[in-house]
């Protein structure tokens, strides 16, 4: 809330700020005040000439130090037998027991492989899918169809992953749904889909590509429409089919993007899509829907231990920092773009 | 990269002649196949969901539901719309995306203008300090004891304000205030007299309309879409807003208990209602954004290049 008045009180300064004079500091004096140009004297000027602009990063930085920083600063009970009463610093340390508690668990592997699996599987069949599709939609000669296609592979990410998700178990439920009814008639069995731990993760895997491999697409057409279109007038000329010319043009040409979204999706491997697996998980299906985020929501604000969840927690986005550090390493010494 | 092409006069060849004239028919007609197909699996589930909707619940549990409505009935609509919790729901979610919106897009707009500010003393500085949480936070436990600490518990500002800066919106709006206010125009106005808040508001913002647009509907649409701080942060039913309110029933399946079956005997029946709701809700709450997205399409491909690119 304090982020929301102080925006306020921004907009209100400019409206009787509207005549010209200012009335804080004084540029031009201390400026021009030649005897001594100290280094220390004219950066101060410039912090003090800019406070406006000071004003206006002010809800950023007040929603950044109360909604990031001050959580960051909380993280620290996971080092601790958080209460409540004490707040954050003021409960006992208890050093690593928390993370050693987490490890010896017999949760641990499960959760650990679960969540590996879930995302990894997930990142290499998925995302590979939007850049053939922006491949091939680039290539399409009509320009019509191009539109089309485009809006309608991009239309499902509007939809919020409640419906989607809802939608999953309307379509395969075993009585009703959709696609048993499809499955009897060509002659299968009904299969209990939300209900059989082995078809979670193809379900999860596919409606988020159903889901999001349009959105995506469209990063990567935008990243081919930069390329050059004399290298394809030229290929053309030599007598380049289009697979040749996606091949030897668009492809080294989208390389770049490709690979700062890559190592992004690796440094998000350990968080995605947690709220649509939690949407997912039926009792029934536990054995390979239960990640780390899901176990840490269940046992820290369902089961109220704050402290060993958000030690979990702390371990889970150790893991991925570590993970996006090393990729983007291995990207930079691969030569292609990073990050940092 | 025109070196790199082994092809190069390759198809002059007469034995390739053939492969390469034919290799573009072929290459369109399985691409444009494959196309239609990703197509087809994108609308069909969509358009079955409205057939059912309006369909006997009976005769979907048959499967004979496939083309076309079988049975016409609007039970499952009428039973919808005299269920209180999904008004509310769609009350509180109109409420939570419009002030939420609100709020998000002025801090982005106006801390995003500072960043873009290269002549603002420690820049870099605050700059690192945003993408510092990009890369690392301190969790959802630590973040709800900090929600909780603040007493914004069952606050509508509970589910608007933990999540309500998102740094990789910072970094477009920065990037679009760079690329679209020049400096040229900031160093005029200033020898005009136009102090830096003048010149955000009279100046800057109106050049970047199309910024203001997309951040706008982004967050429309990601408020409009969320449940999860919802489900962490409120406890108080009256508050839900409408995807919670769907997960209940969508996903919890607790249509036969919260909505008012009291006249069908049978249970079976009540959950073939309970099913045709269940249809009935996605195309309410789904419908109207499908409708209106693609008279947005072209802000949205612009921030998905903008993010991407820059």
């Amino acid at each position: 809330m304090t982020s929301t008045s102080s925006l306020h009180s921004a907009s209100t300064t400019t409206a009787t700020t509207t005549s010209p004079p200012q009335p804080l500091p004084t540029p031009a004096g201390v400026a021009a005040a030649p005897p001594s140009p100290r280094k220390g004297a004219s950066r101060l000027t410039l912090v003090l000439r800019s406070w406006q602009l000071y004003v206006l990063l002010a809800p950023g930085l007040i929603y950044l130090a109360i909604f990031k920083y001050w959580p960051m600063y909380g993280a620290q009970i996971a080092f601790r037998n958080y209460n409540p009463a004490a707040g954050f610093t003021g409960s006992p340390w208890v050093g690593l027991a928390h993370f050693e508690r987490f490890i010896n668990s017999f949760q641990f592997k499960d959760l650990l492989v679960n969540t590996l699996t879930i995302n990894t599987v997930g990142l290499l069949v998925a995302f590979p899918v939007p850049i053939i599709l922006a491949l091939i939609v680039n290539q399409l000669p009509s320009e019509r169809f191009k539109k089309f296609i485009q809006t309608v592979l991009y239309s499902p990410s509007f939809i919020s992953v409640v419906v989607v998700v809802g939608m999953i178990f309307l379509l395969f439920s075993p009585s009703s749904g959709l696609v048993n009814h499809a499955l009897t008639l060509f002659g299968g069995e009904p299969i209990f889909f939300m209900g059989n731990p082995e078809w979670f993760r193809p379900l999860y895997i596919g409606s988020d590509i159903w889901q999001n491999a349009g959105f995506s697409m469209i990063i990567y057409l935008a990243a081919l429409t930069a390329i050059d279109p004399s290298l394809h007038e030229a290929a053309k000329m030599d007598g380049a089919n289009k697979f040749r010319r996606i091949w030897h043009i668009d492809i080294p040409g989208i390389l770049p993007v490709v690979t700062i979204l890559f190592v992004l999706a690796i440094g998000n491997i350990f968080n995605l899509g947690f709220e649509k697996v939690y949407l997912m998980q039926t009792p029934l299906n536990l054995e390979t829907s239960e990640i780390i985020n899901t176990y840490v929501y269940k046992i820290g604000l369902q089961q109220a231990q704050f402290s060993y969840s958000a030690a979990i927690g702390l371990f889970n986005s150790v893991l991925n920092l570590i993970l996006l550090i090393t990729f983007n390493q291995v990207a930079k010494k691969a030569n292609q773009a990073s990050l940092w | 990269m025109t070196t790199q092409l082994p092809p190069a006069h390759a198809p002059l060849n007469r034995r390739d002649g053939l492969v390469s004239r034919l290799a573009d028919p072929v290459f369109n007609v399985v691409t444009v196949g494959i196309l239609l197909l990703a197509a087809v699996a994108i609308i069909y589930p969509l358009y079955f969901i409205v057939i059912a909707s309006v369909s006997d619940p009976n005769l979907i549990a048959q499967g004979k539901v496939w083309l076309l409505p079988q049975g016409f009935t609007m039970e499952g609509y009428e039973t919808l719309f005299r269920n209180d919790a999904l008004l509310r729901g769609v009350v509180n979610s109109l409420l939570y995306t419009s002030v939420g919106t609100l709020v998000s897009v002025s801090i982005i707009l106006c801390t995003g203008y500072a960043l873009s500010r290269k002549d603002m003393p420690g820049r870099n500085l605050f700059m690192i300090l945003f993408i510092i949480t990009m890369f690392f936070d301190g969790g959802m436990i630590a973040r709800y004891l900090v929600v909780r600490d603040l007493g914004l518990l069952n606050t509508m500002w509970a589910v608007i304000l933990p999540g309500a800066v998102g740094v990789w919106n910072l970094i477009i709006a920065r990037t679009f205030f760079q690329t679209n206010v020049p400096d040229e125009l900031r160093e005029a106005a200033q020898i005009d007299g136009a102090n830096d808040f003048r010149f955000f508001f009279r100046v800057a913002l109106p050049l970047t309309k199309p910024l203001i647009a997309l951040m706008a509907m982004t967050h429309i649409v990601a408020y409009w879409n969320s449940y999860f701080d919802a489900m962490i942060y409120l406890n108080d039913e009256a508050m839900y807003p409408l995807q919670l309110v769907l997960r209940n029933v969508l996903v919890q399946s607790q249509a036969s208990a919260s909505l008012d079956t009291g006249s069908i005997d049978s249970y079976a029946a009540a959950q073939r209602l309970g099913e045709l709701i269940k249809y009935g809700m996605i195309v309410v709450s789904t419908v109207p954004l499908l409708i209106i997205f693609p008279f947005l399409q072209k802000y949205f491909v612009k921030g998905a290049t903008l993010g991407a690119l820059k």
